[in-house]
């Protein structure tokens, strides 16, 4: 495959004593779905958080279309083109689904009243409207508190906000987590789509069936290292438990 | 992506919640009713002595000062913070400007000129800043939490008030101030008024239409999503500590207008009816909800209590049991609507 987009080598992270990250590599390239799997411990979190700029490695390089680079924050993810869909969501609760999208982005009026900071909340509700649809985020209304929303529509919320604003490359941690059935299936139209759109997607699940259906590659991770890597389309469930528990070795086992 | 542009005709307006729903829905709307109700009751007892020019001009003027110390304390509040040095600061930036102002005036500033009385706001208004400065900085760098941040201040700047000045009330106000901003009118409004109604009409503006009321909201909503989106968490909290800083300071200066005395005693308590007045006025104690609107209402229904009662010949003893329950049923009210709303 040609270059890739993002290439992390040998990165440690160490909390205090311990060791959540020992050298892990990953790779993902444009316009593919990869997914990052590995056992509750495995360091898939702490790898996403120092690849989204949240954290700071310990030790290690990343490789960013071909720049060396060090992210200090995650403005400088986001600089690049990375965004983030984060377990927890990150959403503020008494914001609108429109003030969240353009949390951090809000437009403002043109001319003076914008200097002075004033808000183009018309501007933002309808372009967040446009990608919510876009996105097949359905909701009734785009002013409501994002708390007065269910949970599948808030992550919907916070899936579409990402998605929205990632050029290059999008990481989800567990985006599928606490959806039901037909919302599960919509984010993960999404995730197809964007990569369709030539962005790199970076899934993180617990999903097995989920992981094949909708991914590319495989890495997987295990005690903060990657430890193989397979084509989605040539592997099965059963690889790639073995892999997650120790089963089976392919690589960076030296 | 091409296929997709078909859905970007849809009207986002269509999905607006209807103006009449919306207000219906704000806590700001029962709060002004109630405000209403509250005058109706007591214009309807004793409508000769209520519907005074006088009376009115009075509550307003009395007013003034706690609500610019309210607008500072709305946005304080919003990000689930706490300023309990408000009236403190206030004692301090009335001390230091009378202070500055004699200094400057050889000692007596009772026949001061503008130029002194400008210099007088000045001081006024940057010893607010600062102390509102060190309370930002102290919760926002050394993560110490707003309570005790401001308790902390609440007294120190009490005592470096009282230090300032030996303990004693402080005259020499220059005439002139207190002829023009501190009992003047103009139509029949106290300038006192017309200057604390600008300062809230601007503090609402800054809330409600600006990125900075935004962040004010996101703060105090979900301070770690704030911090996702790259907003910076540390620089807005002092920011908005500065805000309430400074607004304390300009009310020190306007009891200085007012009352043609920095006075050292008598505002141990503004901080408490600063709080009351904002979550009164519909203002999560929580964070993250809240109207600079609200406030002024909540800053008048005690007010206007206290004067009701003692027009209609009950006890003024009674007002702050009237606000104490008005004050537990806002937050009852609000807690009941939070968990209502998360429920789903």
């Amino acid at each position: 495959m040609s270059q890739p987009l993002l290439e992390a080598r040998d990165l440690t992270k160490n909390y205090g004593t311990v060791k959540a990250l020992r050298g892990a590599s990953f790779t993902a390239h444009a316009g593919e779905v990869v997914s990052l799997i590995g056992d509750n411990g495995a360091g898939k979190s702490t790898l996403v958080k120092c690849l989204s700029g949240v954290e700071r490695p310990t030790g290690g390089t990343m490789i960013f279309d071909g720049e060396p680079v060090v992210l200090n924050s995650p403005n400088d993810a986001r600089d690049l083109g990375i965004e983030t869909v984060f377990q927890d969501l990150a959403v503020a609760p008494d914001l609108d689904p429109a003030a969240n999208m353009f949390l951090g982005r809000e437009i403002l009026k043109p001319g003076i009243l914008g200097l002075l900071g004033v808000l183009d909340k018309k501007a933002m509700r309808k372009q967040a409207s446009e990608h919510f649809t876009r996105f097949g985020a359905t909701l009734q209304s785009v002013d409501v508190p994002i708390a007065a929303l269910s949970g599948g529509q808030r992550q919907s919320v916070a899936v579409a906000r990402s998605v929205a604003w990632a050029s290059k490359l999008v990481f989800m941690d567990e985006p599928t987590a606490a959806l039901g059935v037909v919302q599960r299936q919509r984010v993960l139209d999404v995730i197809k789509r964007v990569r369709d759109e030539g962005v790199a997607v970076v899934l993180i699940s617990h999903n097995m069936p989920e992981v094949l259906s909708v991914s590319d590659r495989v890495e997987v991770l295990r005690l903060g290292r990657r430890v193989a890597r397979f084509k989605a389309a040539d592997t099965s469930v059963e690889e790639l438990v073995g892999a997650m528990t120790g089963a089976l070795t392919q690589e960076d086992a030296d | 992506m091409t296929d997709e542009t078909t859905t970007m005709s849809s009207l986002p307006d269509e999905q607006r919640t209807p103006l009449l729903k919306r207000l219906t829905g704000a806590n700001t709307l029962w709060i002004g009713l109630v405000l209403l109700g509250l005058v109706a009751a007591f214009g309807a007892i004793r409508p000769d002595a209520v519907f005074q020019v006088t009376t009115l001009q009075f509550l307003l003027a009395e007013t003034a000062v706690l609500l610019v110390l309210s607008v500072g304390m709305t946005f304080v509040i919003i990000t689930s913070g706490i300023d309990l040095s408000v009236g403190s600061v206030l004692v301090f930036a009335s001390v230091s400007s009378a202070m500055a102002m004699n200094a400057v005036s050889g000692g007596d500033a009772t026949n001061a000129g503008w130029g002194v009385i400008a210099f007088g706001l000045l001081v006024a208004v940057v010893s607010g800043a600062v102390w509102g400065l060190l309370n930002g900085l102290l919760i926002s760098r050394a993560k110490i939490p707003a309570l005790i941040v401001t308790l902390g201040s609440f007294g120190a700047a009490q005592g470096a008030a009282l230090l300032l000045n030996n303990g004693s009330n402080l005259s020499g106000i220059p005439d002139r101030l207190n002829r023009t901003f501190g009992s003047g009118t103009y139509l029949g409004i106290p300038n006192i008024v017309i200057v604390a109604a600008v300062v809230t009409a601007l503090g609402a503006l800054l809330l409600s239409t600006t990125r900075f009321g935004r962040y004010t909201y996101a703060v105090g909503s979900n301070e770690e999503a704030a911090r996702r989106v790259g907003i910076s968490v540390r620089g807005h909290l002092t920011k908005v500590y500065l805000l309430a800083g400074t607004l304390a300071g300009l009310a020190g200066f306007m009891g200085n207008a007012f009352f043609r005395v920095a006075v050292v005693t008598g505002h141990e308590t503004d901080n408490l009816n600063a709080i009351a007045a904002v979550v009164l006025g519909g203002t999560s104690i929580f964070g993250g909800m809240g109207s600079v609107l609200g406030t002024v209402f909540g800053v008048f229904i005690p007010a206007v209590l206290e004067k009701g009662l003692v027009i209609i010949g009950v006890k003024e003893f009674w007002q702050p049991i009237a606000v104490a329950i008005v004050l537990v049923a806002a937050v009852w009210l609000d807690q009941t609507r939070r968990r209502a709303r998360n429920r789903r």
